[in-house]
């Protein structure tokens, strides 16, 4: 048997490239590597010394509730279990032995979580302000947050794989904000046609329309007019906010609530799935609106990879002539997917009006377009990368919320903090990034 | 990652002798088109005016019985409206003074964005880099007390500063890790805005005894000084387009700005250093940016607050687009839009139209002249080829 093995442990393990010829990226790796845990082996011993009162509370659900009591939690083991962990992942960095492809990614995961949950340590200990916060869940507002940007990242993936950029999420946005509002209102106000429990949902509709309006217009200019598509993506965003704007003011103030009051949608709880500790209260716990998110991504990964219209959608968008050569009808595929796009990104659009806060404001989705657009770059294009970077801002921003309770750092760096995470990743980890070949690029058959 | 395309260069001197007569016609095409645009656009815009007006929406419900009644309705609807927006810009010298106000940060900020294009960079962070140009600029200005002269030269040249850093930033990421400008620009935005709020917490940014996030104007040794009621500023701003146009067209390093825009790969085989450039241009896209803002804070003596930028930051880029992202071009739109954000002030107090109607109507301008095919085939114009200058057009 111990023959046996000591043949087998390297097969199992590593396979044959120990003598591996270094070149320049792969020590460009291992210096990234050793510099990011290197400084957050630095930061956490940081945190885990500053604490002088170890005792925190915690909640599982997202907020203090009369069911949902704080209980106590001491510091030391999560903050120097931190360390440990982070100083592990360095060790093997700097001997080069830090894993590749999928379980570095896990290791990696890990020492983020870590990172994370010493980082809460350090901000939820001694805390000088008139009430003790609890750790809440981050989970739930997480995926609140992403919904939209997730929803916006896809229709961008799916625009963008079939060759048109899609700069114009933004616009999408406010035209399905506004509509689903206006839907929602008009259909709660008159009663007829519909039952009051579905008013919200259809609001949705509202906003697949005015998502789809806005996508046809880009596929309109982009695809028969042949306008420059950047220049597009951002005269339709101007034009949908200057558009939205000017309705708004046409709504005189005694119809706001026929036109612009809308019912928001209502928490759905999933039986058996929203039991699961922890986690299924958060994710399934939500508005339907979430719901569709999790299925589009699904959808949209489905259809791009496993149909063979996503063969041609992607076809179009690396090489439309020899998409052409084989009988591929290059416009009509780019038109299908930018339509599709439009569904998606017009649902996102009615989260910031029925899915959120009610009424449509001016510009109500605070530029929240172009932060899609970046999680599309930053997901290299494939809808799973992009939801992942939507999560990961969704994630971001859901912390600024919960730590502006506590004062242990300054408010403006804490709302900087998404867009400076944001930046750091891309500048460190994803780098250069290879977009489609025919990325904006129009079509014409000669 | 940038591609792009080049045709005609309507700029560009031609070659050949006769320089007036062969100017005149690569020009032709384009102001064919730009003309087009705008009066299509006033067209729709004519729609949405009418349909907004509740007097004409009221003379629909009888325009079966008095259907003349609509249609006087709705033509004094869009002349009211339009007479009011060309009086609110051109129709008296105080609204020209508004108007080249308004123009003065569109060109600057403008001309950021058209630099970044023609390196084949979409900047899209005017916005932030006008910010931190702020910061530094309005301190300078409200907190030192400083000889006439110099205090504006040191001012102005903070607000340089404090751009070139915030547009830097995002070339020198570009250059050295290949992080895309469009989301570096994007972030940077909102951390030039959180940087901002930062400063403006601070009590030596605020007014004597107030508490709210807005500083005291600049003080006048620090502001441009005005002739016939227009601040300098508004010439500088014509005078650093000519500056651009002169590098651009003239000089090795805008050679190498045009080469790495229209194809960085061939600029590379070619010798060019295509981070250096990245990384010059953004600077000076940034200083640019951080020009307009002092049109702000040092012409118009604005009080540094969050809203310092309004939304010039955004409007730059359509700026750009408008100009075909050359320095004439923009100086040219930049003037247009001013003139529709103060004649749309205008049209609101006179004929009761929103303001986000001169938001709309620019958007469909930049919007039609991008869509030449559109307009032509509109005004049954005869198809004079392409008339476009070196832009991105894709990742």
């Amino acid at each position: 048997m111990g023959v046996t093995d000591t043949i087998k442990a390297p097969e199992a393990g590593t396979p044959i490239e120990e003598p591996r010829v270094r070149d320049r990226a792969d020590l460009a790796r291992q210096v990234r590597l050793v510099i990011t845990f290197a400084i957050t082996l630095a930061l956490l011993v940081w945190f885990a010394l500053n604490i002088e009162n170890t005792s925190v509370t915690y909640v599982l659900g997202e907020r203090v509730t009369v069911d949902d009591k704080p209980k106590e939690l001491t510091t030391t083991w999560v903050s120097w279990g931190a360390v440990v962990v982070s100083a592990v992942a360095l060790v093997l960095a700097a001997l080069n032995r830090f894993p590749r492809r999928w379980p570095g990614a896990l290791l990696a995961l890990l020492v983020g979580i870590t990172f994370y949950l010493g980082f809460l340590m350090w901000a939820y200990a001694d805390q000088g302000g008139a009430f003790q916060a609890a750790i809440a869940n981050p989970i739930p507002g997480t995926m609140r947050i992403a919904t939209p940007l997730v929803l916006g990242a896809l229709a961008g993936c799916l625009c963008e794989r079939a060759g048109v950029i899609n700069i114009a999420i933004e616009g999408q946005f406010l035209a399905g904000a506004f509509f689903a509002s206006v839907f929602t209102s008009v259909a709660y106000s008159s009663l007829v046609f519909i039952p009051v429990a579905l008013c919200a949902p259809f609001g949705l509709v509202g906003g697949v329309i005015a998502g789809v309006g806005v996508a046809a217009m880009l596929g309109l200019f982009a695809l028969r007019y042949e306008v420059n598509q950047v220049v597009l993506g951002v005269v339709l965003v101007a034009f949908a906010s200057g558009l939205t704007a000017f309705l708004l003011g046409q709504i005189p103030g005694s119809e706001k609530d026929t036109f612009n009051n809308p019912q928001i949608l209502e928490e759905i709880r999933i039986p058996g799935l929203a039991d699961i500790p922890v986690l299924g209260e958060a994710l399934f716990n939500q508005t339907i609106l979430v719901y569709l998110m999790y299925v589009s991504v699904a959808v949209v990964t489905f259809l791009l990879f496993e149909t063979r219209w996503g063969l041609r959608v992607r076809s179009v968008g690396e090489h439309p002539k020899a998409a052409d050569t084989v009988g591929i009808r290059v416009n009509r595929v780019r038109w299908q997917a930018v339509l599709l796009g439009g569904v998606f990104a017009g649902l996102g659009g009615a989260y910031y009006t029925v899915g959120s806060t009610g009424a449509f404001d001016r510009d109500v989705s605070a530029g929240t377009g172009f932060i899609a657009l970046a999680a599309v770059i930053m997901g290299r294009w494939h809808p799973i990368g992009a939801t992942f970077a939507a999560i990961f801002f969704g994630f971001m921003w859901n912390l600024q919320n919960q730590l502006s309770f506590v004062d242990k750092l300054p408010v403006e760096l804490l709302g900087a903090a998404p867009y400076l995470a944001t930046i750091i990743a891309v500048a460190g980890f994803v780098g250069r990034v290879r977009p489609p070949a025919a990325d904006g690029e129009p079509y014409v058959k000669s | 990652m940038s591609e792009t395309t080049t045709t005609q260069e309507p700029v560009a001197p031609q070659p050949k002798p006769s320089p007036g007569a062969s100017r005149w016609e690569a020009w032709l095409p384009t102001v064919k088109d730009t003309l087009g645009a705008i009066v299509l656009a006033l067209l729709v815009g004519a729609l949405l005016i009418i349909f907004s007006t509740p007097r004409v929406i009221e003379s629909l419900s009888y325009f079966f019985s008095y259907p003349w009644d609509f249609f006087r309705y709705a033509a004094i609807a869009v002349w009211d409206g339009y007479s009011a927006l060309l009086d609110g810009s051109l129709g008296s010298p105080g609204a020209i003074v508004r108007t080249l106000e308004r123009a003065a940060p569109l060109i600057c900020a403008g001309l950021g964005v058209s630099l970044a294009f023609r390196a084949g960079m979409f900047n899209i962070g005017a916005q932030g880099q006008m910010l931190v140009g702020g910061i530094l600029a309005g301190w300078i200005g409200f907190h030192f007390d400083l000889p006439v002269g110099l205090h504006l030269l040191l001012a102005l040249l903070g607000a340089l500063v404090g751009g070139a850093v915030w547009g830097g930033i995002a070339g020198f990421l570009k250059a050295q890790t290949g992080a895309h400008e469009v989301i570096t620009t994007i972030m940077l935005n909102y951390v030039g805005r959180f940087l901002l709020l930062y400063f403006l917490a601070k009590e030596s940014f605020q007014r004597p005894g107030q508490e709210n996030l807005l500083s005291p104007p600049v003080a006048d040794s620090a502001s441009f000084p005005s002739i016939l009621g227009v601040h300098t500023g508004f010439f500088v701003a014509v005078l650093a387009a000519l500056l651009i146009w002169w590098l651009l067209e003239r000089s090795t390093w805008g050679f190498e700005i045009r080469a790495v825009g229209a194809n960085p790969d061939a600029a590379r085989t070619a010798g060019m250093s295509v981070a250096r450039v990245y990384i010059t241009a953004m600077t000076v896209a940034g200083m640019l940016a951080g020009l307009a803002v002092a049109m702000q804070l040092l012409g118009r003596q604005d009080p540094l607050g969050d809203q310092i930028a309004g939304t010039i930051g955004f409007d730059a880029i359509t700026v750009a687009l408008l100009g075909r992202a050359t320095p004439l071009g923009t100086v040219l739109a930049g003037l247009l839009f001013g003139a529709l954000s103060s004649g749309g002030l205008a049209m609101q107090a006179a004929a009761g139209v929103p303001p986000e109607m001169s938001q709309v109507l620019q958007a469909l301008i930049v919007l039609f002249v991008a869509a030449p095919a559109l307009v032509r085939g509109v005004f049954r114009m005869r198809d004079t080829g392409q008339a476009s200058t070196v832009m991105a057009k894709g990742w």
